[in-house]
C-alpha cells in the first residue's frame, strides 16, 4: 500500500483523496509570503521598471536611499519614534494589565473596554481626530505628538499580551514572596516580572514594530523634520513606483524578522 | 471550644474590624487599580476627548450653530451612498476571499503534526507583522502594466496584452485580501487544535463516513473560530485606508479614503467628521453583533488566546 492510499489520520479518508486540499494549503500559504519576499531579489536589481529575475544586479537602490538626506532623516525620526513607544507602552501597558489583573474591583471591565478602544476605533479617525487636536495645541509635525499616538496605539497590544501572561502566573507566588516580607514592588520586580518577562519583551518589541509601521496617523499629525518613514513612502507612491522603496522595505523584511526571531530566541532559552 | 473562639471579640467590635478591613482592602484594590491610571490617561487625552470633539463638530454648521446638516446631506446626495455601497461590497467581497481560502488552509494547517505546523505558521506570521505599506507596494509592483504578472502572462502566452490588473476595484481586493488572511487563518487554527479528536473517533466508531463526519461534527465546532475571523475582518476592512488609496488608482473610495480626502482637499472638517461617526458606529454595531453571534468568543477571544 503506497503513502497516497493509507488515511490520513484514524478518522479520515487516504491522502490520496485529500490532494486538493494539500495542493490548495501549498498554493494560499505561497500566496501568503512569496509576494513579499520577491521584493527582495527585485530591489537589487539595474532597472528602473523593477524585474524578475533581474538581468542586471546591482546596489543602486540601496545607495539611492542611504544618499539621500531626506530619507535618512525620516528613518532617524521613525526609529526614534519606535524606540520612545516602546519605551512608554511597555510599562504603561504592564502596570495597566497587572494593576487591573490584582485588583479584580467591579470597574474594571470598563476600564480594560476604554484602554482596547485604540484597537476598535477606526485608525482614519484616531488620525484626523489626532490632527483636530493637535492643530489646537500646536503640536501637528511635533515629534511629542507622534510618540503620544503611537504609545497610544501600542498599550492595548502590551496589555493583551501581558496580560495573557498573567493569567496563566500563579499569584499565590507573589503572597509567598510579601509574606517573607517583600513589599509588593519588590514582589512583582523580583517574582512576577522575571517569569512573564518573555510577555514583556515581546510586547516591547510589537510596541516598536506598531510605530515604526504606522501609516494613517503619522499621515495626518506627522511632517517636515519629524515626517516618518512611512509617510514618505507612502506620499513617493502616491505618485509613481520609485525603486528606492524596494530597497527599504527589503531592509523593513530583514529588520522585522530578525526583530521577531531575537525575541522568540530569548524566549525558548528563558523557558 | 477552640482557641480561636476564645480571641474572637464580640458583637459590635467584631463588627467594626470587619468594617475596618473591608475598606483597608478596598483601599489597596483601588490602590492597585490606579496603575492602569497613567494608560488611561493617555488614552483619554490621545483618543477619547479627540474623537469626541470630532464627534460635536459633526453637528455644527459652518457658523457653528447646531445643525445636521451633514448627516442629512449623507442622506440626500448619492455619492456617500456610493461610498458606503463600495465599502460594504469591497468588505464582503474580502471577507468571503478570506473564509474560501483560509478555512481550508486553517483546516490543512491543523491537521499537520505540531513541528510541520508551526513551521508553516511562519508563512502565516511572516506576512502579519511585516509592514502593510512594503506588501501592498510589493502587490503594486507586481500587479503594474510592466509589473510580474504581466510580464509572465504574456511570455507564457496566457494573454497577449498587459492586462490592468491594479489601479482598480480587483487590485484593491487582491491587496486586501493579502493583508486580512493572516487575521482569518489565526483565530481558526486555534479553534480547530483545540477541536478534541476523539469526537470525530467517536463519530467515526458511530458509523459516520470520513466526509460526514466532517461536516456534522468538525464544522460546527470550528464556527466560533469562523465566526471570529470573519468579524474581525470584516471590521477591519470596513476602516481600510492605505491599500485602497494606493491600489485603487483613485477609482476606489471607500469611507476612510473620502474622509481623507474631505480633511486634505477641502478641509471639510464638519463633513469628515460626520462620516467618522458613522463608520464608527457602523464598526460598533458589527462588532457587537459578533459577540453575540459567536457567544462571548468575541472579536480578541479566539484569536490571542490560543
Amino acid at each position: 500500500m503506497s503513502w497516497l492510499d493509507r488515511p490520513a489520520s484514524d478518522t479520515q479518508i487516504s491522502h490520496r483523496s485529500r490532494l486538493w486540499l494539500y495542493g490548495l494549503g501549498a498554493l494560499v500559504l505561497a500566496f501568503l509570503s512569496v509576494p513579499t519576499l520577491i521584493v527582495i531579489p527585485m530591489s537589487f536589481s539595474q532597472s528602473q521598471y523593477l524585474e524578475f529575475p533581474p538581468r542586471e544586479w546591482s546596489l543602486r537602490w540601496y545607495e539611492a536611499y542611504f544618499a539621500s538626506p531626506s530619507w535618512m532623516a525620516a528613518t532617524a525620526t521613525s526609529f526614534k519614534a519606535g524606540f520612545c513607544t516602546a519605551l512608554l507602552a511597555t510599562p504603561l501597558g504592564t502596570l495597566a494589565a497587572y494593576g487591573l489583573h490584582v485588583s479584580r474591583l467591579r470597574f474594571t471591565g470598563i476600564a480594560i473596554l476604554a484602554l482596547l478602544t485604540p484597537t476598535i476605533v477606526p485608525v482614519i479617525l484616531v488620525g484626523i481626530a489626532l490632527f483636530y487636536a493637535y492643530v489646537q495645541l500646536r503640536m501637528v509635525n511635533s515629534f511629542l505628538g507622534i510618540v503620544l499616538a503611537h504609545t497610544m496605539l501600542a498599550v492595548p497590544i502590551v496589555m493583551l499580551i501581558v496580560g495573557s501572561a498573567l493569567k496563566s502566573f500563579d499569584l499565590d507566588q507573589e503572597r509567598v514572596a510579601r509574606s517573607l516580607g517583600a513589599t509588593r514592588a519588590q514582589a512583582f520586580l523580583q517574582v512576577t516580572a522575571p517569569q512573564i518577562g518573555f510577555a514583556i519583551v515581546t510586547s516591547a518589541v510589537l510596541s516598536f514594530l506598531t510605530s515604526f509601521d504606522e501609516v494613517v496617523i503619522a499621515l495626518f499629525v506627522s511632517g517636515g523634520d519629524n515626517a516618518t518613514l512611512t509617510r514618505m513612502m507612502f506620499l513617493a507612491l502616491r505618485d509613481q513606483i520609485d525603486p528606492t522603496i524596494a530597497a527599504i522595505s527589503t531592509i523593513m523584511i530583514v529588520m522585522t524578522s530578525l526583530l521577531l526571531g531575537i525575541s522568540q530566541f530569548v524566549g525558548k532559552r528563558d523557558r | 471550644m477552640s482557641a480561636a473562639d476564645a480571641y474572637d471579640p464580640s458583637g459590635p467590635a467584631r463588627d467594626f474590624h470587619a468594617a475596618a478591613l473591608r475598606r483597608d482592602q478596598w483601599r489597596e484594590r483601588m490602590g492597585l487599580a490606579g496603575l492602569a491610571a497613567p494608560a488611561l490617561l493617555l488614552v483619554t487625552v490621545t483618543l477619547l476627548v479627540p474623537v469626541g470633539w470630532l464627534f460635536g463638530l459633526s453637528f455644527l454648521d459652518d457658523s457653528g450653530a447646531f445643525s445636521l446638516e451633514h448627516y442629512r446631506r449623507m442622506l440626500s446626495e448619492p455619492s456617500y451612498a456610493r461610498t458606503f455601497i463600495t465599502t460594504f461590497e469591497i468588505s464582503l467581497a474580502t471577507t468571503l476571499i478570506c473564509i474560501l481560502l483560509g478555512y481550508p488552509l486553517a483546516y490543512f494547517l491543523s491537521q499537520l503534526p505540531r513541528r510541520a505546523a508551526n513551521l508553516c505558521m511562519i508563512a502565516v506570521l511572516l506576512p502579519f507583522w511585516t509592514s502593510l505599506l512594503v506588501r501592498t507596494y510589493a502587490w503594486l509592483v507586481l500587479l503594474q502594466r510592466s509589473g510580474l504578472i504581466n510580464t509572465w502572462g504574456i511570455k507564457l502566452g496566457l494573454w497577449s496584452e498587459p492586462l490592468q490588473l491594479v489601479h482598480n476595484a480587483g487590485g484593491t481586493l487582491i491587496g486586501m485580501v493579502h493583508i486580512m488572511l493572516p487575521f482569518m487563518v489565526l483565530p481558526l487554527y486555534g479553534t480547530m487544535r483545540a477541536i478534541d479528536g476523539n469526537l470525530l473517533r467517536a463519530a467515526a466508531s458511530l458509523g459516520s463516513t470520513p466526509v460526514h463526519g466532517f461536516w456534522t461534527v468538525f464544522f460546527p465546532l470550528s464556527l466560533p473560530g469562523l465566526a471570529a475571523g470573519a468579524s474581525l475582518v470584516f471590521v477591519l476592512c470596513l476602516g481600510f485606508y492605505v491599500t485602497p488609496a494606493m491600489l485603487g488608482g483613485g477609482k476606489v473610495t471607500m469611507v476612510s479614503n473620502r474622509i481623507a480626502n474631505d480633511i486634505e482637499l477641502f478641509f471639510n472638517w464638519g463633513a469628515a467628521s460626520a462620516l467618522g461617526v458613522v463608520l464608527l458606529v457602523i464598526t460598533l454595531m458589527v462588532l457587537v453583533l459578533a459577540a453575540r453571534l459567536s457567544r462571548g468568543a468575541g472579536p480578541f477571544g479566539a484569536g490571542q488566546g490560543s
